[in-house]
């Protein structure tokens, strides 16, 4: 086995879009077992960092490390190979099909026999099964997902990640456009995945207090640079938003 | 939820109990509609006009619609990945001179027909490039097709038709009464397959329902859609060499907009989504039958093909209305 306490390392990332530069040679480590929450505003390259973390997107420049060795994620498929799973902020959800055919999304189960036909019995079960695993509840896996809450898709897509083996968990704004209460019960499902101490995660957030509560370290982006790092317990609320408001009046000067 | 608070004890409640579940049967099986539509008009139709249900009437309706019952299918995934082809009619009449200077140029009429499918798929392969790499709407870069292919089966034929080749393969390929709409059918069973229990199907619903999401997840989604403008146009060319040796000639102006249009009209009172993301593919099978029996049974009561317009107009614009109602009472999970 591997014996590196650091699943994941990013050393020095940069992306651009054309000519727009997105992030700017942001570093990270995440520790086995371990929580990193990631806050900025709208903008800042939060997403894109996530993005090639998975494979979506791949690094301008930079170098990543998946449990001590140097890769490059030349997709999703690729990171997915090494146990990187992401909820994206759009979810990746289809509306338009039920709960358990996008739990298998590109996962799906076949049948045995020589033709490759979808298994659907095994998929809702198993669907079945995971969202039992970790308490999520909702009517039916055969409800398609645009009848479902915000809170409701949320859960259905961690459940979908935590089900195909994740061992880094990326979730990108889970707690977006949510009310308290799905909220709440969001935060609970990551941290009873959190107590299950066999998935790393980096949550990005909005929420200084909430994030500083659930994660073991967070990390702050702004404009596309990593402004802030520190452990949770060392750090209030209050120190990350003087780090927003003295950069937001440095670019005002500045501008 | 609902299914509980309609479970109410009492007389009045157990009948909207059932109203409901009537209801939600038709929204669930958008088939369920259409089926009911079109058994209403066989049975019109057969007390309106006593040649109706006979035997030489049922093979012309099914010679009818058979064409742009297979074409529907190739529309229905298109449509469902969010796409539409609108040069398919076009290929109709190509794929028959292909396979026809094929067979001229010495060899076998069935390497002519392969030769045929063969080149319809690359035309629809093209097409895909064009609108997935270029990231050009798929409804443009067909209208250019369109005038396109017309131009190529002008040019190979000259502009005149000519007579099919003569093949003991004829009555399998659409020269026998019922030959066509033996093919329509297995076409449609197999793509109903396809869509419902392959992961190709999925896919294609997963592509046209959140294109992001989909990529998101690993789909390959200029494969997917790659893969059914390939599908309908080898469709398109299949249905142009059926027809072609049903009524044996080759028609530079067979098929045709108006193919394409019929095509698309089934899919939709069938209860395919023009959004993309939802589709039947027995739906769509069963709107073309409707379309068919439409025609014909205005034929036989000797009302023109004017009104006959005015109806199917009239009837895609109703079924789109419900279309987005009933998906709408669906996201609501009202049903
Ligand atoms: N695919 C893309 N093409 C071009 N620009 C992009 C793309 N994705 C993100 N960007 C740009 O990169 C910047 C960071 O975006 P994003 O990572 O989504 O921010 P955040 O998630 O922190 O709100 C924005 O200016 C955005 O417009
Ligand atoms: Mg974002």
């Amino acid at each position: 086995m591997n014996t590196n306490p650091l699943t994941l390392e990013a050393h020095n990332i940069s992306k651009s879009f054309g000519n727009i530069q997105a992030i700017r040679d942001i570093s990270l480590t995440l520790a086995r077992g371990e929580m990193l929450g990631i806050l900025g505003d709208n903008g800042a390259g939060k997403s894109t960092l996530m993005k090639i973390l998975t494979g979506y997107h791949q690094q301008t420049s930079g170098e990543l490390l998946v449990n001590g060795t140097k890769v490059m994620l030349s997709s999703v498929d690729h990171a997915r190979s090494f146990g990187i799973e992401c909820v994206y902020q759009d979810l990746a959800m289809i509306n338009t099909l039920s709960v358990y055919h996008n739990m298998f999304l590109n996962r799906e189960i076949l049948r045995r026999g020589p033709l490759p036909l979808l298994d659907h019995r095994a998929m809702r079960k198993k669907a079945e099964a995971a969202l039992e695993d970790i308490g999520v509840n909702i009517p039916s896996v055969d409800v398609e997902v645009g009848a479902l809450s915000g809170g409701q898709r949320q859960a259905v897509a961690i459940a979908r990640a935590v089900a195909s083996q994740a061992k880094i968990l990326l979730l990108d704004e889970p707690l977006a456009a949510m009310g308290a209460r799905e909220a709440a019960l969001i935060i609970a499902l990551i941290e009873r995945l959190k107590a299950r101490g066999d998935v790393s995660m980096i949550m990005i957030a909005h929420n200084y207090a909430q994030t500083l509560d659930v994660a073991d370290r967070v990390m702050m982006i702004q404009r596309g640079t990593c402004t802030f790092e520190g452990r949770s317990a060392e750090t209030s609320a209050a120190e990350l938003f003087d780090i927003v408001r003295r950069e937001y009046q440095a670019n005002r000067v500045q501008g | 939820m609902t299914s509980r608070s309609a479970a109410q004890p009492g007389l009045a409640s157990t009948k909207s109990h059932w109203h409901h579940l009537l209801l939600r049967f038709i929204v669930r099986a958008p088939e369920a509609s259409i089926a009911v539509v079109g058994i209403i008009l066989l049975v019109a139709f057969e007390v309106l006009s006593p040649n109706f249900l006979t035997n030489a009437n049922l093979s012309t309706v099914s010679q009818f619609f058979s064409p742009w019952a297979i074409i529907a299918c190739g529309e229905i995934m298109l449509l469902i990945c969010g796409e539409v082809d609108l040069s398919v009619g076009q290929v109709f009449a190509f794929a028959p001179f292909v396979m026809h200077f094929t067979a001229a140029a010495g060899l076998p009429l069935f390497a002519g027909v392969i030769v045929a499918l063969l080149v319809s798929g690359l035309l629809g392969l093209a097409i895909g490039f064009i609108t997935v790499f270029f990231g050009v709407a798929s409804f443009i870069t067909t209208l250019g097709a369109m005038l396109l292919i017309n131009g190529l089966t002008l040019t190979l034929s000259g502009g005149f038709p000519i007579d099919t080749p003569s093949t003991p393969l004829a009555a399998i390929l659409g020269g026998w009464n019922y030959s066509e709409v033996f093919w329509a059918a297995f076409i449609a069973l197999v793509l109903h397959l396809v869509l419902r229990n392959t992961r190709w199907g999925l896919h294609t619903i997963a592509v046209g329902g959140n294109p992001t999401g989909a990529a998101e997840a690993g789909i390959h989604t200029a494969r997917i859609k790659m893969g059914n403008f390939v599908l309908c146009s080898v469709l398109g060319g299949f249905a142009g060499i059926l027809n072609a040796f049903h009524v044996t000639s080759i028609d530079p102006n067979a098929g045709g907009a108006n193919v394409m249009f019929l095509a698309i009209a089934s899919a939709v009172i069938g209860g395919t989504s023009l959004l993309g993301g939802s589709g039947t593919i027995l739906g769509g099978f069963i709107g073309a039958a409707v379309l068919g029996i439409l025609q014909d049974g205005f034929t036989l009561l000797g009302i023109n093909a004017f009104t006959f317009d005015i109806i199917t107009g009239a009837a895609i614009l109703i079924t789109m209305i419900t279309n987005v109602q009933f998906a709408k009472l669906r996201l609501r999970n009202r049903i």
